[in-house]
């Protein structure tokens, strides 16, 4: 990556590099464990997260004085949480992944055709990005899982077709940045087609850009499932969202807040470390002109 | 200046045409709607009465037509739950949605333009970077449970709010915060993004050699120049705000917009659903535009 930077990055001066550094090594590490865990789920995790057992609900965690053999507690269904909270990575990550990936291939095929041909065809693609900003995300994808039944694939492709607006837009700059450039010249005077152009010698030159919108988006793609869930249009119970799961303890807050806490702080901090990530990326990749 | 007024509001308009298709095919995805809005133990009679008292009989290029042509004379038909219009009942809730929306617009400019001032006058530094992690953290902060957390604390440990509802205005304080959080990164890095630009620029040297202060410099040269993105995106981000107040309602029970939205969703009141997502939509290319022209009256060169 590092050996083709076509596009000058401003540098800037940065007195606490060491700080910059540790932070982004954090969010790698977050991103890395969760990732971890999210593969070997059933390998972790000390009970099934979908057995109920109704004479053990709402055990709270071990340091507030649970039982051993349940970390986190149990829910109000009487299954382990700590399990629970560990399956529920997998289909964070799941979704960002597969999000960003669907997201990534409309968005950034929009942005490199609007911005290397210009004139019609970027008209067309900037009315595309202005048509998909002024639809409300939220609304528009409770409406879909309304309609058609929540599931975890049909929530993929919903925030897939909707989270594409800023790859594309990225995408379009950079292209347009790098469109003039002599090696882009030199391999149309080479004879080379404008799909190897785009794909062989545009794309990898913007592919910086990419990586730090695809941590955003899936940062967002991971908020916007447990914001659905949450609101009881997104991944169908019993599976354990984060989302879901503070939705279904919700009506026990009150007396046992640790139920909304614990999967709260995992959502809040899976997301922390994407957006660290993310952040560090921004900085190392010089892509940070473009966001 | 008008040749770019009139393609601005072409594009706009085109995008409302867009925006009317999407929100009508976006109801229609269900297999088949009249069914779902008889529920599961209607008889067949019952699907036929709804189907035919609906119109859903008719072609769907035919229903679109007619949709659209009412909604183009301001008449968003009638929810067929509450038997009235649907315009009344956006209506009824618009004030909330707005009240809302508002306060948390301020509280978000409040915190995000000093803290990216600050930022950016001091870039670089410890406290440059604090303020930074302070947006990411905000920006990794769920929304809905950040509602829930604070009820808990706040309204129900404390009592400084009420749980729910807006019986008063304290009413709206919690959820205008939570709503504001969303805003505030976003707010925050342009404004320290445009403040860094403008304090490199040429005319601010000029300002230090005149012997300027700091302060002045800052407040008056650089933040007049830096106010122009975040102007725009202000307008960009209420829009997102009323679109995003959907999750805030739900959690804080407030009888807003947002909240007759999901609640119609879950009950397949496809009238008021089409309507409210057109509906939020025009606020959002009304707002764009506007900003857009702002923008192109205060600066030529975004005149093309």
């Amino acid at each position: 990556m590092s050996a083709v930077a076509p596009l000058p990055a401003i540098r800037r001066r940065v007195r606490f590099p060491i700080l910059r550094h540790s932070l982004t090594l954090l969010g790698a590490a977050i991103v890395g464990f969760a990732t971890f865990v999210a593969i070997f789920a059933p390998l972790l995790a000390p009970h099934d997260p979908f057995v109920q057992n109704l004479n053990n609900r709402l055990i709270p965690p071990l340091w507030m004085g649970g039982q051993p053999g349940h970390l986190l507690g149990t829910d109000q269904l009487g299954r382990d949480y700590f399990s629970r909270l560990i399956f529920g990575a997998r289909i964070s990550i799941i979704i960002g992944v597969s999000t960003v990936i669907a997201s990534g291939l409309i968005g950034i095929t929009l942005g490199l055709l609007g911005g290397f041909y210009g004139g019609r065809v970027d008209d067309a693609v900037m009315f595309l990005i202005t048509c998909r900003l002024s639809i409300p995300i939220i609304l528009v994808a409770l409406t879909v899982v309304a309609m058609i039944g929540s599931s975890l694939t049909l929530v993929i492709l919903t925030l897939g077709l909707l989270l594409w607006d800023r790859f594309a837009v990225v995408a379009r700059t950079a292209t347009m940045q790098v469109r003039h450039l002599d090696y882009v010249a030199a391999a149309e005077a080479a004879g080379a087609s404008r799909l190897h152009i785009l794909l062989r010698e545009v794309l990898p030159n913007i592919a910086n850009h990419l990586i730090v919108v695809a941590t955003l988006e899936m940062a967002l793609a991971i908020m916007l499932e447990a914001s659905l869930s949450f609101l009881g249009l997104g991944v169908p119970p019993p599976l354990p969202s984060w989302g879901l799961m503070i939705a279904e303890a919700k009506d026990y807050m009150f007396f046992s807040p640790w139920v909304i806490m614990i999967p709260g702080i995992a959502l809040f901090v899976l997301v922390l470390g994407i957006n660290l990530l993310g952040d560090g990326l921004r900085n190392l990749l010089g892509a940070d002109r473009l966001q | 200046m008008w040749l770019f007024f009139l393609r601005r509001l072409l594009l706009a308009i085109l995008a409302c045409v867009t925006v009317m298709v999407i929100s009508f095919t976006l109801t229609r995805l269900s297999g088949n709607l009249a069914a779902s809005i008889a529920g599961p133990n209607a008889s067949a009679a019952d699907i036929a009465i709804i189907t035919k008292n609906y119109g859903l009989d008719r072609p769907l290029p035919v229903q679109f037509l007619d949709w659209a042509r009412h909604a183009a004379e301001g008449d968003l038909g009638r929810s067929y739950l509450y038997h009235v219009p649907v315009w009344n009942l956006i209506r009824q809730r618009l004030p909330i949605t707005l009240t809302l929306g508002l306060t948390a617009i301020v509280i978000a400019l409040a915190i995000s333009i000093p803290l990216g001032i600050i930022a950016a006058a001091r870039e670089g530094t410890i406290a440059d970077r604090a303020i930074m992690l302070v947006a990411l953290i905000g920006q990794a902060m769920p929304s809905f449970w950040l509602g829930l957390v604070l009820i808990i604390y706040l309204a129900l440990d404390l009592q400084w709010f009420p749980i729910s509802g807006v019986d008063s205005w304290r009413g709206y304080i919690l959820p205008a915060i939570v709503l504001a959080f969303s805003a505030v990164p976003a707010l925050m890095r342009l404004t320290r993004s445009g403040m860094i630009e403008a304090l490199a620029a040429d005319y601010i040297r000029t300002a230090r050699a005149k012997g300027l202060s700091r302060s002045k410099i800052v407040l008056k040269h650089a933040l007049r120049n830096a106010a122009m993105p975040v102007v725009a995106i202000t307008a960009v981000q209420l829009g997102y705000m009323l679109g995003g107040s959907v999750v805030i309602e739900a959690v804080f029970a407030l009888p807003g917009v947002g909240y007759l939205a999901w609640d119609s969703i879950t009950k397949n009141d496809f009238p008021v659903v089409q309507a409210i997502v057109l509906f939020l939509a025009l606020i959002y290319i009304a707002l764009t535009l506007l900003a857009d022209l702002v923008n192109a009256l205060l600066d030529p060169r975004l005149r093309r």
